[in-house]
């Protein structure tokens, strides 16, 4: 066991806490400002089509509306992920590419009449032939979703590591399947919303953003302002998941209304609104061959994938080539093939949803290793447990593993859900299956082009010692940060979390940070916090030694007590201490910055899955299924983690039960549906069928007790780690309940009811 | 009920309700067709009713009405004309949380907070008309509140425990160092 804290490794309570559960917290859409005004964004009722005009003169007399833009009011420069991809405005001029796409907003008295001056915006479309199926998008004949990509194709990815064809040829079994991800979209329960307004050329904007730094650097890139020009304030933020990542442009239509009214506007999208908007999970075709040794042996791994983009790059170009890159992370293999194409379709864009491109990838890899370990005959844990990566390794795609617990998480899970005993008795219409993941812990390059530090922080301590405040760019969206971080401010500077304060994520306030994705923030803005904690107690202890006369380096200093650690009895409080130091020498202030160390490989896209460590995890689950109606009966879910070390497990917890819910959801129940016109057939949540209480099964859920060096006290990654390995677990449960397989997701009871029915008469026609 | 309105000169009529809310009788002057939840939001400033859908499937602006949960962004205001009303607002006594507002923040039930106030008022009707429910009928009483973060374990955990008066999981629920099981 690694050493005992006073302050980390303890269930303490969020610091936000009180403020959510009275209702006194305030997200964005409960923000008032004297003189505001409502906004609201006119969208595309078609997939594809060309805009002829726009007449927006009814609307602009309609009393109550107080302005009305279209693209000739807003900047025309396109933004987007990469400059090598830059293709969304803020607002369509030529062309709508999905239904939900920009065309024009209002800003109004109040919310009805925006509904009523939107409705008075008269659009002139011409209807073209849409992109619809990404399969067949590539297809010649095919119309064009953005003139300039030729065959639809958006990013291409063509990634080769070892001897790959020789690997194959020297293979004993060899084995190719095929499997279909679904579209599914993060579903934060608080829309998204925007407060903008201008105040003698400076624009500040609220908004429920997960990186605020990201989006002051798209707004004053938009409007070609000055960074310090543009102030992004972060309030609470109900969820994001991915999907508040990148500008909605409720932030560019909300500032440029704003400017023109000069009044504040507050934007929001409604449910609808949101899932038109999207930036889910992709939807994907994956291709993955194995050639295995007769042991089981993973010798090589050839990925082919498909993956429908939507209208825009988003932040997909990232997922396109994450889905490849992490997959040879949970097993050690040298050989290794990866082909991508991320095509344009008319339909909303994709992006980063938790798990950034991984967990759809990792279901195909693991139903087909089911598959393959049946072939020859192996239990699905010891063709896992044979595979299973190592510490102080390097993948072939050149990403270096330090702390990696792999086998340990299998064994354990094993022992914890009976494993054995299960696969021994078994029970008509029940099956186990066992999957891993593995995710970055915060990625190892920048989300746009900058030579920026990755995270910094500063404290500073309250004159008299009584309180301290942590100040942060790092975003807390629901995940727990705020208290993590203060937790490692407070266990770093020697001082109580109780008397921790925080300011977090205003870009005026607080200094920079690139926010919540990538399970960057307890790693790396904890690193960030860590430091700026032991600046303050160094000072601390210099002050002490003075105050005592004795050497600073006899000196510690732990939960708020300055003490000798050779004398007893030879001690101060951190409060008088502290209050001293203001008395000579002014504030007592800490600073900290983080920046990775240079990462990964130097071929085309080697950077994206680079990461400082990397968390690993195995999950078993037990279905019941019932034959006449397919019904999927989740009898139980073992989870056991290897996330280095724990800062607040209740918080870890609380992580790992999210994750596995949306990964549950999204293996048998979520799916967006469009009809053939491109439109949402299911944009609420009772319809899109997101797991209420009463549909979560018993979970438990275990930690190893696992150090990773370069983490802060050997944290690393958890809040999407474990949504990488449920898709697989549960598609491998029912597998082996069935002894058929449903190769797409969501692996519905229609589907299982018809594989079952399937099978029955296969078996019938056999015996004739 | 409504003894009183009054038509604009734009033929729109208004309605002058009171809503007993959180135990102050509060007037306001109301459409036919404008919502509870944006009422309480709009006009009394009560934000700790929150908007997720307005659809009634999420269950954010949950409030109690005569103490029955409702969605609140399913009800007119006209409806609720002289009913009590229960936000999240009036759950804490001068400052003092309820036994469902500590434990949820003990067993770490919160995320981030948005579906919160909606679960908060769920459950303290269901403990309001059953003081020692069993887990599914917690499960259930709180299936109209969706939470996108939590999995609901430990908000169910909370509710319970919360039931039975234990407000909080304890130093060695967990073991001190690195997490341990559940």
């Amino acid at each position: 066991m690694s050493r005992q804290y006073s302050v980390i490794g303890h269930s303490v309570p969020r610091i936000d806490g009180p403020e959510k559960v009275t209702g006194a917290a305030k997200y964005t859409l409960d923000l008032k400002f004297p003189n505001m005004l409502y906004g609201k964004i006119l969208t595309s009722p078609h997939a594809h089509a060309r805009i002829i005009s726009i007449d927006t003169s009814e609307a602009e007399a309609l009393p109550g509306v107080k302005a009305v833009i279209t693209h000739k009011d807003v900047p025309t420069l396109k933004y987007g992920l990469s400059p090598a991809r830059w293709d969304e405005n803020i607002f369509c001029s030529d062309k709508v590419r999905f239904v939900g796409d920009k065309v024009a907003a209002v800003a109004c008295l109040d919310e009805p009449t925006c509904y009523k001056a939107l409705k008075l915006i008269k659009v002139e479309y011409e209807v073209l032939p849409a992109v619809l199926n990404f399969l067949t998008a590539m297809d010649d004949g095919q119309p064009r979703v953005h003139d300039e990509y030729e065959k639809n194709i958006n990013t291409e990815i063509h990634q080769e590591f070892g001897d790959v064809a020789k690997a194959f040829a020297e293979a004993y079994h060899v084995r190719t399947d095929t499997f279909i991800g679904q579209r599914t979209y993060q579903c934060p329960i608080e829309p998204h919303t925007a407060v903008s307004m201008w105040d003698n050329g400076k624009l500040t904007v609220y908004s429920s953003t997960q990186s605020p730094h990201y989006f002051q650097y798209y707004i004053a890139r938009e409007f070609g302002m000055d960074i310090g020009d543009v102030r992004i304030i972060k309030t609470f933020v109900g969820g994001g998941f991915g999907g508040k990542l990148e500008p909605t442009g409720l932030e560019f239509a909300g500032a440029v209304l704003a400017k023109l009214t000069s009044r504040p506007v507050r934007m929001f999208y409604d449910r609808a609104e949101m899932f038109a908007h999207n930036r889910g999970r992709h939807a994907q075709q994956m291709e993955i061959t194995t050639g295995v040794d007769k042991n089981g042996k993973i010798l090589v791994a050839h990925a082919n994938f498909k993956m429908d983009g939507g209208a825009y790059t988003s932040l997909g170009i990232a997922s396109a080539y994450y889905a490849g890159a992490l997959l040879p992370m949970t097993y050690e293999f040298d050989n290794y093939k990866f082909d991508m194409y991320r095509v344009y379709t008319n339909l909303p864009a994709c992006g980063a949803q938790r798990g950034h491109g991984a967990p759809q990838p990792k279901y195909a890899f693991e139903s087909h290793l089911d598959n393959v370990a049946k072939d020859l005959g192996i239990d699905p844990m010891d063709i896992r447990i044979l595979n299973a990566r190592r510490e102080n390794t390097v993948t072939p795609n050149d990403f270096k593993v330090n702390s990696c617990h792999m086998r340990e998480c299998l064994e354990r899970a094993r022992v914890m859900s009976g494993w054995d005993e299960k696969k021994k008795n078994r029970t008509p219409g029940r099956g186990i299956g066992v999957s891993t993941g593995s995710f970055v812990t915060g990625a190892g390059y920048p989300i746009y082009r900058t030579d920026m530090p990755h995270a910094s922080a500063f404290i500073r301590v309250n004159e008299d010692g009584t309180a301290a405040t942590l100040y942060t760019g790092a975003v807390e969206i629901g995940q727990g940060s705020d208290t993590v971080l203060c937790q490692m401010a407070a266990e770093a500077m020697g001082y109580r979390y109780e008397h921790m304060k925080i300011i977090a994520a205003d870009t005026e306030i607080t200094p920079l940070d690139f926010g919540a994705y990538a399970s960057r923030q307890t790693y790396m803005s904890g690193t960030a916090v860590k430091l700026a904690g032991e600046e303050v107690k160094k000072q601390i202890l210099d002050m002490a030694s003075a105050m005592l006369s004795l050497p600073a380096d006899d000196l510690d200093c732990d939960d708020g007590i300055v003490f000798s650690k050779s004398r007893e009895g030879k001690s101060l409080t951190f409060q008088e201490v502290a209050r001293k130091h203001f008395v000579l020498k002014g504030p007592l202030l800490g600073k900290g910055v983080y920046t990775p160390p240079r990462l990964g490989g130097t071929f085309k896209g080697a950077p994206v899955g680079t990461s400082p460590a990397y968390s690993f995890g195995a999950q078993v689950g037990e279905v019941q299924i019932d034959a006449e109606t397919g019904e999927i009966s989740v009898l139980g879910i073992w989870d056991v983690h290897d996330c280095g070390k724990v800062i607040n497990p209740r918080l870890l917890h609380g992580q790992v039960h999210g994750a596995l819910f949306m990964g549950m959801g999204e293996s048998v129940w979520e799916e967006v549906l469009f009809d053939d016109k491109g439109r949402i057939l299911n944009p609420e949540l009772a319809n899109y069928r997101m797991l209420s209480a009463m549909d979560m099964p018993p979970i438990e859920s275990e930690v190893l007790d696992t150090y990773e060096p370069t983490g802060p006290w050997g944290a690393k990654e958890v809040g999407e780690g474990a949504t990488n390995p449920t898709l697989g677990m549960f598609s491998n449960a029912i597998f082996d309940a069935m002894g058929v397989r449903v190769n797409s997701l969501p692996l519905t009871y229609e589907k299982v009811w018809r594989a079952l029915k399937e099978k029955r008469e296969r078996e019938a026609a056999e015996r004739g | 009920m409504i003894n009183q309105t009054i038509t604009d000169k734009d033929g729109v009529k208004r309605y002058l309700i009171t809503l007993n809310v959180n135990g102050d009788a509060r007037t306001v002057l109301v459409k036919g067709n404008a919502i509870l939840a944006n009422v309480l939001r709009d006009e009394l400033n009560l934000t700790g009713t929150k908007k997720g859908c307005e659809l009634g499937d999420c269950g954010s602006c949950t409030v109690l009405l005569e103490g029955k949960p409702v969605d609140s962004c399913m009800v007119l205001a006209i409806e609720a004309d002289g009913l009590e009303i229960i936000t999240i607002e009036g759950v804490a006594v001068n400052s003092k949380l309820d036994a469902i507002q500590e434990a949820m923040i003990n067993f770490a039930a919160v995320q981030c907070g948005y579906c919160t106030p909606g679960m908060v008022l769920s459950a303290k009707a269901l403990l309001t008309r059953n003081p020692h429910p069993t887990e599914p009928e917690v499960r259930e009483a709180i299936s109209g509140n969706l939470c996108r973060c939590t999995g609901y374990v430990h908000i169910v955990e909370a509710v319970l425990a919360a039931s039975e008066g234990r407000l909080s999981p304890g130093e060695h629920e967990y073991p001190r160092e690195e997490g341990g099981s559940i």
